[in-house]
């Protein structure tokens, strides 16, 4: 209880912006039409390779000559980028062709 | 260089992954919201790779290297995919991303094994969560993409008990994340089951959910992976993967819960109701004893839509296997340089994923004033000559209506029953993909015209051309 309690004292901040952010995803979504649900759903699914800062930053701290970590961190990094590049240019793609017949 | 400055490019990538989404959510922002989007993500990964910071290693190499590989990958799969095939590669992309995440958890969770990062109890409850949701976001997104693609049939890898088994697993994981995470250290053989168990729960989730339900599963899938992103987040106390996961779990799961009420279903209904494996064994409307479904020639056809003043046309997923929209837009231009007004009704769920229908029409130049959704479309219906539907199925399945034993009874439908005449172009007599069948294809309007729907489209326009 007394962690729990320390625990919320040291991150309060913290727990006010994940509330907001977390109300802010709901109401950007809330009101879209259904002709961009799935090109929401892709450039949402690129944004969710924000995960690959963390391979990132492993491999930094990583010591330079631990191979087996770096491996990891370098397989993780070949994982998040393919989904940010791969995500982004799907949906820049499936875009593409909403604007085409203006 | 203070470390400060790095801030504030986080800051900025946050707001731009913040307005991004807000003009994707808009047809015409929309693509510059997904290249905002992209240039957050773009500064806020190179400040990463700069942010000044204590006992960093450097190792740039590798960094870069894996960055350039995944780059190439990426970059290719989404240019050369064809655009039928984009749900699927979603749904990889996201797999992609919750590997990623475990990929780190696992990396962390070592570190804490040996020693060498000593963590809080708070810390470690926190990876092994990154590490059991990346995971069922991992395995769950590549079995609704072998589904999409059609390489694991509907009921596979099934367990028995679907419901309770899955339930078992998930409080499982959860138990085992706590235990860990109250013991305050780790050990190799709990981490090893924990990742199993996740693994094995990823695939269960998924196997028995199947039909029209798939593109809800992927949206769902979705948020997990921000969900491990923000989690992810928090293990390094980095902002941008906090709030970028955040925004991407929770309007996942709103734009979740908007697809299952464009069904009429709640998400609990969809994640327990096996769906498509129920509807398998010839459940539904099948009851009049035999029943027989007209056929009619295409030259007859193409008469009757010749003569009609006003017809609509309802695209579903028939339509994107066989590459049809073009011919699709052929017969249309046709008709209505013949003075027949020629329109579309979307269905929110035709095709695999919301808007998949949208997508693939616009790419042959179909205006938008043509296209009518559910509500539109089903006002315009009952003054209509002629629907064709182009390989759709469920979604103008009547028994949603009027039968209460029907898996999908509720769903709104297009009431294409409520036209002149209906013609329903499909490859055989094969129910669809929720594994119902179709009293609509006994209808008294209705006559079928069985085939590749490009081909049926074509010989229809030819037989328009020439013999009227």
């Amino acid at each position: 209880m007394e962690a729990f309690v320390h625990f919320l004292q040291d991150n309060l901040l913290m727990i006010y912006s994940v509330t907001f952010a977390v109300f802010l995803g709901f109401e950007l979504i809330s009101k879209v039409p259904t002709v961009i649900h799935t090109p929401l759903m892709s450039g949402a699914n690129a944004i969710s390779g924000v995960v690959i800062i963390g391979a990132i930053l492993l491999i930094r701290q990583t010591p330079s000559d631990d191979y087996a970590m770096l491996a990891f961190g370098f397989l993780g990094v070949i994982l998040g980028m393919t989904n940010v590049v791969g995500g982004f240019a799907v949906t820049d793609r499936m875009l593409e062709m909403f604007k085409k017949k203006k | 260089m203070n470390s400060i400055w790095f801030d504030i490019i986080y800051f900025a990538g946050v707001l731009l992954f913040i307005v991004g989404l807000q003009r994707l959510g808009h047809p015409a922002s929309a693509r510059r919201g997904n290249l905002m989007a992209a240039a957050g993500m773009g500064i806020s990964i190179l400040a990463s790779i700069f942010y000044p910071m204590e006992g960093s290693h450097g190792n740039y190499l590798w960094i870069f290297a894996g960055m350039g590989i995944g780059a190439v990958i990426g970059w290719l799969a989404a240019k050369r995919v064809q655009m039928t095939a984009m749900p699927q590669l979603v749904s990889l992309f996201n797999g992609l991303g919750g590997a990623c995440a475990v990929v780190i958890s696992l990396v962390q969770l070592i570190g804490a094994e040996q020693g060498a990062t000593p963590m809080s109890q708070a810390e470690l409850g926190t990876i092994l969560l990154t590490l059991l949701v990346g995971s069922v976001a991992f395995t769950g997104s590549l079995i609704a993409w072998a589904k999409l693609d059609g390489r694991l049939k509907d009921n596979a890898l099934v367990p028995p008990f679907p419901t309770i088994f899955n339930m078992a697993l998930l409080l499982i994981s959860l138990g085992l994340v706590i235990f860990m995470a109250v013991q305050g250290e780790v050990s190799m053989m709990w981490m090893g089951i924990l990742l199993a168990i996740s693994l094995v729960y990823g695939v269960t989730f998924v196997s028995p959910i199947g039909g029209a339900d798939m593109p809800v599963v992927i949206s769902l899938l979705n948020s997990f992976t921000g969900l491990t992103a923000a989690l992810a987040g928090l293990i390094y106390s980095n902002q941008v993967m906090l709030m970028g996961g955040i925004l991407v779990g929770s309007s996942g799961t709103i734009l979740t819960v908007l697809m299952c009420q464009a069904m009429n279903r709640s998400l609990w209904n969809v994640i327990v109701g096996s769906f498509g494996a129920s509807g398998g064994s010839g459940g539904g409307a099948a009851s009049d004893g035999e029943q027989v479904a007209k056929e009619l020639s295409k030259t007859d056809a193409a008469i009757l839509l010749a003569y009609s003043s006003s017809v609509v046309i309802v695209p579903g997923y028939g339509l994107a296997v066989a590459q049809a929209q073009r011919a699709c837009r052929d017969l249309d231009n046709e008709l209505t340089a013949r003075g027949v007004d020629v329109s579309y009704a979307i269905h929110p769920v035709a095709g695999r994923m919301p808007g998949h229908m949208n997508v693939l029409l616009a790419e042959v130049d179909v205006p938008y004033e043509k296209l009518m959704d559910l509500e539109q479309a089903n006002n315009a219906l009952p003054n209509t000559d002629v629907v064709i539907v182009v390989g759709a199925n469920d979604v103008v399945n009547p028994s949603a209506r009027t039968d209460t034993s029907s898996p999908i009874y509720g769903m709104p439908i297009l009431n294409v029953d409520e036209a002149g005449k209906v013609l329903v172009m499909k490859r055989s007599m094969r129910p669809g993909y929720a594994g119902v069948q179709n009293p609509l294809f006994f209808h008294k309007k209705t006559h079928m015209l069985f085939g590749d729907a490009k081909k049926t489209l074509q010989e229809l326009l030819e037989a328009t051309k020439v013999g009227v």
